[in-house]
């Protein structure tokens, strides 16, 4: 944790504008380059900035939630939308669309998730040392 | 349905491990889930297995993207078969589990990080796209760093490190062998590789390329130049892990060389199988001479793994039916015999008192006479005892080996077979007829009634595998035949995969001696 003013109000401000920003370039993924994965280290990056600005505990409050536990959920929803295309009897993970909208969508808000779900576990246990 | 079958060995345990992780902070359904989801993998093994014994090789597109370009997930024989053995391993091992792995360790996550690694033991069983096979090997290398180094003693990172080292070079070593491949015949489909392989103008970079795949695949299996790591690793970790790890990965390693090997690069064979021979049968002897020549019984059992990869890959070199078929059968019973000799040795490092050197053994049938008779099974197997399993898998490849005139391969696996009885003979000496040096420290009757049947139920699951393979030989030997048959001419899998009979270039074995195809 650093202990400096200007990181901390910068960040007040830089973390609600990089999680819409992820969420940008989440929803961009679907026809132009971006998606899941990019997006989810902008998300995790903001979190982390929070960390390192206010400690890994105010982070762990604001999230309420495990890293470890969105990780899961992630991937849960990554693999669930790949059975929908047993209803018209195609094979896992094939697309299914309605009208513009479609699975892979899902699929990138998995990987999203596992994303941020993953380097949040990671800067949490490496930050974790120095701090408790 | 069959469709969604074959995917099943994938989405199974990854749902499991999901289902895990969202359950971080509730050990006891991790337990039950990391269970129940094993024994789904159980059932659908066996009927995979089925169904490719009854309708043939089963292939499904993913996302239905047609076949050389999307990526097919294929079960044939040998996939089906090694998922179904694996699965049961997974079971057992996580039954054990439940009994073994200590809090620490619980929520460090060993349940959900387990079931990662059974889907990337099972994907690299079940792919038919060589890129995709990378990507099952990193799934399961990266879970099994995770895995061997969970619980944070100084031994377990030292080993880890070495662990993590040797597996880079391996995998930097497939990667650029893939890539090389695919520059040369812009494919990555297994199927079409061996219809493109024999197609190629200069075979003589195909050779250089199938050596690169040789020592990629040789040393995730501990072939012979490249088995260090293995001795050095896999007695560090929890008893659960060492099991499975002795189990599966070095055979996912040797099943990957059977597919390459049989599939994509049966041009150049007195070349590459040539080099293959070479090092299986210096692999077999210095693994049984390592697994002599230490002094505790955790080491002794790595130098076996290592000794019998050996065996195995003399069946993929000698490369006729029968031998891919008693390759095949070696390494279902050699997967059952070391997944148990491994949960065994670590029973017995319970009641020694936290160590498995043969001064600290001793006494075995005083304190615990069924647990002798329970690790008599394996014992017996690997030693190639009749009525076991081992006898009838060292019967195969013998016969083999002299049927192709390989006798001094079939004399080096005699002598390794020889030399393991003495071993076994020693280890029986040291662990249970010796007076213990200390009284027995922890035996399993203090230990809580279900915890202790978890420990022991799997030893008795395996070692009746053991055992119904060795009294009624002839259903897996049916089976292995299928398997050698189907790796033999692998026209078969080529069809099920494109769809078409790609006729102009022969995939059998040995078929291109004339040198480039058109």
């Amino acid at each position: 944790m650093m202990d400096s003013l200007i990181l901390r109000t910068g960040v007040r401000l830089l973390l609600p504008l990089m999680l819409l920003f992820s969420v940008f370039i989440l929803w961009r993924g679907h026809n132009e380059p971006g998606g899941g994965f990019v997006g989810g280290l902008i998300c995790a990056v903001g979190f982390a900035l929070h960390a390192l600005a206010f400690g890994v505990k105010a982070m762990r409050e604001m999230l309420k939630v495990d890293p470890r536990s969105i990780l899961g959920t992630g991937l849960l929803i990554g693999i669930l939308p790949g059975f929908l295309g047993a209803f018209s009897g195609e094979p896992y993970m094939t697309a299914q669309w309605l009208g513009a909208l479609g699975t892979p969508v899902l699929f990138d808000i998995g990987v999203y998730l596992v994303v941020v779900g993953a380097i949040l576990a990671m800067v949490q246990t490496l930050m974790a040392e120095g701090d408790e | 349905m069959n469709a969604w079958l074959t995917a099943a060995p994938i989405l199974i345990p990854m749902f499991t491990a999901a289902l895990c992780m969202v359950a971080w902070k509730y050990p006891v359904a991790q337990r039950v889930l990391s269970l129940l989801g094993s024994l789904a993998l159980v059932i659908v093994g066996g009927s995979l297995l089925s169904i490719v014994l009854d309708q043939g090789i089963q292939v499904v597109q993913m996302g239905s993207w047609a076949a050389p370009f999307g990526i097919s997930l294929v079960a044939d024989p040998l996939s089906a078969l090694m998922i179904l053995i694996a699965a049961l391993m997974g079971f057992c091992v996580a039954l054990h589990a439940l009994g073994d792995i200590d809090p620490v360790r619980e929520r460090g996550g060993h349940h959900p990080i387990f079931q990662v690694l059974m889907t990337g033991v099972c994907g690299a069983f079940v792919t038919g796209d060589l890129f995709n096979l990378y990507v099952w090997f990193e799934v399961m290398l990266i879970s099994s760093f995770v895995l061997l180094s969970l619980g944070g003693l100084r031994e377990q990172i030292d080993a880890a490190i070495k662990y993590v080292c040797i597996n880079m070079v391996a995998t930097a070593c497939l990667l650029l062998a893939v890539a090389l491949l695919y520059g040369v015949t812009g494919t990555l489909n297994m199927a079409d590789l061996s219809v493109r392989v024999p197609a190629v103008p200069s075979q003589p970079v195909i050779s250089a390329i199938a050596v690169l795949f040789i020592i990629a695949f040789g040393m995730k299996a501990a072939l012979f130049p490249f088995f260090f790591w293995l001795p050095a690793t896999y007695h560090t970790p929890s008893v659960s892990v060492q099991a499975i790890f002795a189990g599966l990965l070095t055979k996912v390693g040797v099943y990957a060389l059977i597919r390459v090997f049989t599939l994509i690069f049966t041009g150049d064979t007195e070349w590459t199988h040539g080099i293959l021979m070479v090092m299986a049968g210096i692999t077999m002897i210095v693994g049984v001479l390592g697994s002599l020549a230490a002094r505790d019984l955790n080491r002794a059992w790595s130098w076996q793994v290592v000794a019998h990869i050996g065996s195995m890959v003399m069946g993929l070199a000698i490369a006729t039916p029968l031998a891919l078929a008693a390759a095949a059968f070696y390494m279902v019973h050699d997967i059952v015999v070391k997944t148990n000799l491994f949960l065994g040795a670590g029973l017995v490092r319970r009641m020694a008192g936290g160590s498995t050197d043969y001064a600290r053994l001793g006494g075995l049938f005083k304190s615990a006479p069924w647990l002798c008779l329970l690790l008599f099974v394996p014992l017996g197997s690997l030693a190639g005892f009749p009525p076991l399993s081992g006898f009838w898998g060292k019967l195969l490849l013998v016969r083999a080996g002299l049927d192709a005139q390989h006798y001094v391969m079939v004399g080096l696996l005699l002598l390794t077979g020889l030399l393991t009885i003495w071993l076994v003979g020693r280890v029986w000496a040291e662990m249970v007829w010796k007076a213990p040096a200390e009284p027995p420290a922890d035996t399993l009757s203090s230990l809580p009634f279900a915890r202790s049947y978890a420990l022991v139920m799997p030893l008795l699951l395996l070692s009746l595998i053991t055992v119904s393979i060795g009294l009624q030989p002839e259903r897996l030997i049916n089976v292995a035949g299928q398997v050698g048959e189907s790796l033999y001419d692998t026209s078969a899998y080529v069809q099920a995969v494109l769809g078409t009979t790609p006729a102009p270039q022969p995939t059998q074995l040995g078929a291109l001696e004339t040198g480039a195809a058109p």
